[in-house]
């Protein structure tokens, strides 16, 4: 073939690959939303949403417990996070010397890389025990061990190393100048942080924090080893949850045998999918934010 | 003392403390999978697959697992490179800033956010839909959808940092696009070959998505429509088995597991260090 038209077919070729790809994430909200619709024709959103009863042999598919499950875990594990990540940041990013941030860089990267069933390992091993032992008696509490709070900081320790890498390079992206005239102005090191640093960074921060409470929303395998897996609101730290990943991963090998299980699994997958499609636009938006202002 | 200096004092406390509690957590996640793993590795783990009763403690290994989960994450990541590489060219030489571009970015970015576990339910009610049971195949195509997305966006974000001057140099020598794409990939390599191995790391130590797309086997596949073992499911059935043999051998399975994710990011290290000279800078 003549060399002009073979690059006019492989550019049409390569393009069509990549709108193909493109539909991946809209064939699957159409998947969810057309596997849960039988669902919505038995109940309404407010009471799957609101509901608690969950009979599925009955045909009671209230979703409450397992919303709240997920919202629980997901609290505690940003909670533990959130500051821990952000002054690890500061700490690598303006205050240790070169040869330890380039130390524990690596480190951080290798946990990003960690499967998740050795985090729900390492939680069975390490976690449990701990918060069933020392962390429960000293509240006065009885607990197995497997509850939110297990749940919660397995996650937050799969969560760190997304937010530390993230506003690390966010920290690094400010100018030296405007540090340096705001230590000249006097300001100690912290006040530079809280005054300059957080004041340019802090859409993509937030940005960060988004990114990880969609990434904690939507893990699976580590959660549901540690969590429990009772169906029932929690009312403290210490009681058992039921994720809403833990629900599809339990169940989907059997949903076809009882009459729209499959609906509610499907239902379950599809509240999940428009949390994180949501928390993920907006840390897009926020980041196209910084961006236009750099 | 002022007020600002101890201030800066007590935040430099608590930045150093958080630094403790991460390195501490991290070390701790290491450690404890190194140190329980060793202790109940042995070498019929490594070799031999489930003999009878082996989830009651009887004898046997974990082979089965080990080769398939290799099999299904090479199979996957064979995939995604064919599909991922024309993609992420097509993305990169179309230079306009069009709003058709940043539309497939977007839904890319939106596929990589999704958790596994979606990706998985997916799959698996379009294979009832079709009447498909679950196997090797199925388990492929289902960690090479999910891992699409990120191998795009990763090679597509490591072309953008190709100098200008190459491309144009590409151009005035007379080379179509297609011909440029192709020194835009060999500029590009040292990161390609980084996205691959990061993405194989991510393909085989995931769960969730093959829970149900991929089976379960005690024996190797011999085809490719045979359900298939794979070390994170390994993992979570022996862990949750009551007997303590089983359990200890979950602690070898994550070991395995763990060495082979390590092998493969320090692999993508050494290799992109390795092919950097051949790059023009």
């Amino acid at each position: 073939m003549e060399r002009g038209s073979l690059d006019r077919w492989s550019i049409r070729f390569m393009s069509i690959i990549a709108f193909l790809t493109s539909l991946i994430a809209i064939i699957i909200a159409i998947v969810l939303m057309w596997k849960s619709f039988p669902l919505l024709q038995i109940s309404t959103i407010q009471e799957i949403v609101l509901g608690s009863i969950w009979q599925p042999l009955a045909g009671g598919f209230g979703f409450f417990p397992f919303i709240m499950g997920t919202i629980w875990v997901t609290l505690l594990a940003m909670g533990i996070a959130i500051p821990l990540g952000l002054f690890s940041a500061i700490f690598l990013a303006e205050y240790s010397p070169g040869h330890i941030r380039e130390s524990i860089k690596p480190l951080i990267d290798l946990l990003a890389g960690i499967p998740s069933v050795l985090f729900g390992l390492w939680g069975i091993l390490v976690i449990v025990p701990w918060v069933r032992d020392t962390i429960a008696p000293m509240w006065g509490v009885s607990t197995t061990g497997y509850c939110v709070l297990t749940g919660g900081i397995v996650l937050s320790i799969m969560v760190l190393p997304l937010i530390i890498s993230l506003s690390d390079e966010l920290f690094r992206t400010v100018p030296l100048d405007i540090k340096k005239a705001s230590l000249a102005l006097g300001a100690t090191k912290w006040q530079t942080v809280k005054y300059v640093l957080f004041r340019k960074t802090y859409p993509g921060l937030l940005a960060a924090i988004i990114l990880g409470f969609s990434r904690a929303f939507g893990e699976t395998m580590a959660v549901l080893m540690v969590v429990g897996n009772v169906a029932k609101v929690p009312t403290s730290v210490f009681d058992p949850a039921y994720p809403l990943t833990a629900l599809i991963a339990n169940n989907y090998g059997e949903m076809l045998s009882i009459p729209l299980f499959d609906s509610a699994i499907m239902m379950a997958a599809l509240i999940l999918f428009i949390i994180v499609v949501i928390f993920n636009i907006l840390s897009k938006l926020l980041l196209i934010r910084i961006q236009k202002a750099v | 003392m002022k007020r600002k200096s101890m201030e800066e004092y007590f935040f430099k406390i608590l930045m150093v403390v958080s630094i403790l509690i991460v390195l501490g957590g991290i070390l701790s996640v290491i450690f404890t999978v190194v140190l329980k793993g060793v202790s109940a590795l042995s070498l019929s783990m490594l070799i031999e697959s489930p003999h009878g009763g082996y989830y009651l403690g009887g004898g046997g290994g974990i082979l089965n697992a080990i080769l398939g989960s290799l099999y299904l994450a090479c199979g996957a990541i064979i995939l995604s490179i064919t599909l991922s590489l024309p993609v992420a060219m097509s993305l990169h030489q179309s230079t306009m800033k069009s709003r058709y571009v940043e539309y497939i970015r977007t839904s890319l970015d939106i596929a990589c956010g999704i958790p596994t576990i979606i990706y998985g339910a997916v799959v698996f009610t379009i294979m009832v839909f079709i009447g498909a049971r679950s196997s090797l195949f199925w388990g492929m195509i289902t960690v090479a959808i999910f891992i699409l997305p990120i191998m795009i966006r990763s090679i597509d974000e490591i072309m953008l940092q190709t100098p200008k001057k190459i491309k144009i140099a590409a151009f005035a020598l007379g080379s179509t696009r297609t011909e440029m794409l192709s020194v835009v990939v060999k500029q590009s390599f040292p990161g390609i070959v980084t996205a691959i191995l990061l993405a194989f790391g991510r393909g085989i130590g995931d769960a969730a998505s093959i829970l149900f797309t991929a089976g379960y086997s005690d024996s190797l596949p011999t085809s490719l429509f045979e359900p298939v073992a794979t070390l994170p499911l390994a993992i979570l059935f022996q862990i949750s088995s009551p007997y303590p043999v089983v359990q200890q051998r979950a602690y070898a399975s994550g070991l395995i597991l763990l060495v082979i994710v390590l092998t493969a990011s320090i692999a993508s290290r050494v290799l992109s260090k390795k092919f950097m000279k051949y790059v023009v800078k």
